[in-house]
């Protein structure tokens, strides 16, 4: 899971090479970009099905939960690391795409429509809509720089209780919707772990969405991207349109998010406000910062976070076997504060997270293995 | 009517705290150019402080001391131990670090004190007073407003009349000519964050027992809308923190009052893209050559 494919840089290609339009010598020399990413999805999504083949129910649920996150951290990180734009509203987004999902699965499920389609259309309503508030957010940001940004979009995070809370008719206030829980299909077999079958569909919108950014950001948009991150006024005279290109980027992040939080609302077949509180968009920017900003891979350390944050607290106190009381304090709050610090000394002293750190231990190692042979040939260069 | 200058009263006193928030949030965007996303959860952890020493000894000014002194503490043990070190990232790593200590202060917090609501008690009576038949402000509103107001006045009279003050202007103003000048920047960047968090600090008394009480989120939404009051005036502007402040406390309370409580966040969120979007600078900024 791990193993994704923006990692694997093409180093090989001059830069000048690349630049010139057309020319096949710039062809990146391992083939096409797609069909390497496609490879590397594959190979992924084959072995999380192998793992969860052997997995307990909650386990499966673990896993379909770092991948519900994933979509959301992978566009996050794009959004954050790559164009600079500083998000704290991503929980709200992400609550946008879960109770359009959870209301169109009641919509089709009143109507008695039913099918295999019916949640991918949800899905994607839930993606459609929450693009179209990433739009919005997007179109006001595009004006306004980084601590702005910030507050605006924090002030976003804080709306969610207050929409449903306002919209009770429909969002049901603080005590949310529920909708019919996916079952699998019958062709895997009566006794199939409805579990398992969460996680492979998570599995599914995780891997599309991690295939589709690690394309777009090899692509022109993408390296359009950190351009206008680095300096708007160069990317402006090389004839990039910098607002479009800022509020593009939102509209995917938000598309990322959206889909996501779909996800997330399917694994228990209810939303609540509750679920979506301003802290979950603190801790989506902790989980990206911590795995590498910028980085697909480290959105997958981050989105593994995310999922420990919630469930590491419960086994802590678990197997500590404390004081009722002392417990209670701990619970969930020595895990973030033990992740807070870490945020920090990540954010000082290394900015590149983990990902930063597995790549430079992959880069020695791999240095190590090459100079091994290279000494031993050094007399026939 | 009377109604309506039940709100009015009642914003007024509302905004003369977010007034003092967002001057501390104004203070350190002057003196270092980083809005201070941690300036909510430093100023519950003051309070915290405040009435812990309130209930151990009993005096309510004490308890406001002790807040304001660890506020002083606080603030400058943040900037010299961690935004010093986060400032050459860029803004953007030090808004990050700012959050990072959001989470870990809120959760020491809660590690220490528990999750409940904690009650805080209010040093003067809550209820309105009744004037001409009206139920204007209560005692401890008058308390509030009365106090940001001073601490207003005080930090002008600090910035524009003392030595110190002038100094801690120049090295927000231009850093190296000030260090030529033998003004050390450093100290007055770590009192400039000092001063602000003892604004928070204080600000965070006031507003605590306004609210349910004590608890490590209580500051969550006031630092967004000091925020915004902030925006309104302009970050560059200290008039502009105090009139932003009681503007958009008197904006909250009408639509507080006239259409419910649940519909404050979505008027904050309105309030700030439209100053946003139509007056970046805020309602005082100065007219500023436009950059590309």
């Amino acid at each position: 899971m791990t193993t994704t494919p923006t990692e694997t840089a093409p180093a090989t290609a001059s830069p000048l090479r690349r630049l010139l339009p057309g020319a096949p010598a710039g062809r990146d020399p391992r083939g096409s970009t797609l069909l390497r990413h496609l490879a590397v999805a594959v190979f992924a999504g084959t072995l999380v099905v192998l793992v969860t083949n052997q997995l307990a129910p909650y386990q499966n649920l673990q896993v379909a939960r770092v991948c519900a996150f994933l979509c959301v951290t992978a566009g996050h990180t794009v959004l954050v690391g790559l164009n600079g734009q500083l998000s704290l509203g991503h929980g709200a987004l992400m609550a946008t795409g879960a109770y359009t999902v959870a209301l169109t699965q009641q919509a089709l499920d009143e109507r008695a429509v039913r099918g295999w389609w019916t949640l991918p259309a949800s899905l994607l309503a839930g993606v459609a809509v929450t693009a179209l508030g990433g739009l919005v957010v997007g179109l006001a940001a595009a004006r306004l720089r980084g601590p702005y940004l910030a507050g605006v979009t924090l002030a976003v995070a804080t709306l969610v209780p207050a929409v449903t809370t306002i919209f009770t008719g429909v969002f049901n206030g603080e005590q949310g919707l529920s909708f019919p829980a996916q079952t699998p299909p019958a062709a895997l077999g009566a006794y199939f772990q409805p579990e398992r079958w969460l996680a492979w569909i998570a599995l599914a919108a995780a891997l599309l969405t991690m295939l589709l950014l690690a394309n777009l950001v090899r692509s022109r948009f993408g390296r359009s991207l950190v351009v206008v991150r680095d300096d708007e006024v160069a990317a402006r005279l090389a004839g990039i349109p910098v607002a479009r290109t800022q509020v593009l980027a939102f509209v995917v992040s938000a598309a990322c998010a959206g889909l996501g939080g779909g996800v997330y609302a399917m694994l228990t077949a209810t939303v609540a406000p509750g679920k979506f509180p301003l802290d979950l968009s603190l801790f989506l920017l902790m989980a990206i910062v911590i795995g590498g900003l910028g980085s697909l891979a480290g959105a997958v350390w981050g989105a593994v976070l995310l999922v420990a944050l919630q469930d590491l607290p419960g086994l802590l106190t678990e197997h500590l076997s404390l004081s009722a009381g002392l417990a209670q304090r701990l619970e969930g709050n020595l895990a973030l504060a033990v992740f807070g610090l870490v945020l920090i000394v990540v954010m000082l002293a290394a900015p590149g997270g983990l990902q930063g750190g597995v790549r430079a231990l992959t880069a020695r190692l791999r240095g190590a293995v090459r100079r091994r042979p290279a000494t031993r040939r050094s007399p026939d260069r | 009517m009377e109604r309506f200058w039940f709100l009015t009263f009642d914003g007024l006193a509302a905004g003369a705290v977010y007034a003092a928030f967002a001057l501390a949030l104004v203070l350190i965007w002057r003196a270092a150019r980083v809005v201070n996303f941690a300036q909510g959860a430093m100023a519950v952890a003051t309070a915290y402080v405040g009435y812990a020493v309130v209930s151990a000894t009993g005096s309510y000014w004490l308890g406001l001391a002790a807040a304001i002194l660890s506020g002083l503490a606080l603030g400058a043990l943040v900037e010299r131990v961690l935004m010093r070190f986060a400032g050459p990232g860029g803004p953007l790593n030090q808004v990050i670090v700012a959050l990072g200590l959001v989470l870990v202060i809120q959760a020491v917090l809660g590690m220490i004190f528990g999750n409940e609501y904690r009650p805080a008690p209010a040093p003067f009576d809550t209820d309105a007073l009744t004037i001409a038949g009206v139920a204007a402000l209560s005692p401890y509103d008058l308390w509030v407003l009365g106090a940001a107001l001073t601490v207003v006045a005080l930090l002008a009279v600090l910035f524009t009349r003392t030595p110190i003050g002038l100094r801690m202007r120049a090295a927000a103003f231009a850093p190296e000519v000030s260090r030529l000048l033998g003004v050390s920047v450093g100290r007055m960047l770590t009192l400039g964050w000092a001063l602000a968090a003892a604004v928070g600090a204080l600000a965070g008394m006031l507003v605590v027992p306004t609210g349910l009480g004590l608890h490590s989120h209580a500051m969550d939404l006031v630092f967004v809308i000091a925020f915004t009051a902030a925006v309104v005036g302009g970050l560059d502007s200290p008039v502009g923190a105090v009139v932003g402040g009681l503007l958009v406390g008197l904006i909250l309370s009408y639509v507080t009052g006239y259409l419910g409580p649940d519909t404050t966040p979505l008027a904050v969120l309105v309030l700030l893209l439209a100053v946003l979007l139509v007056r970046p600078g805020g309602l005082f900024s100065a007219a500023r050559a436009r950059h590309v």
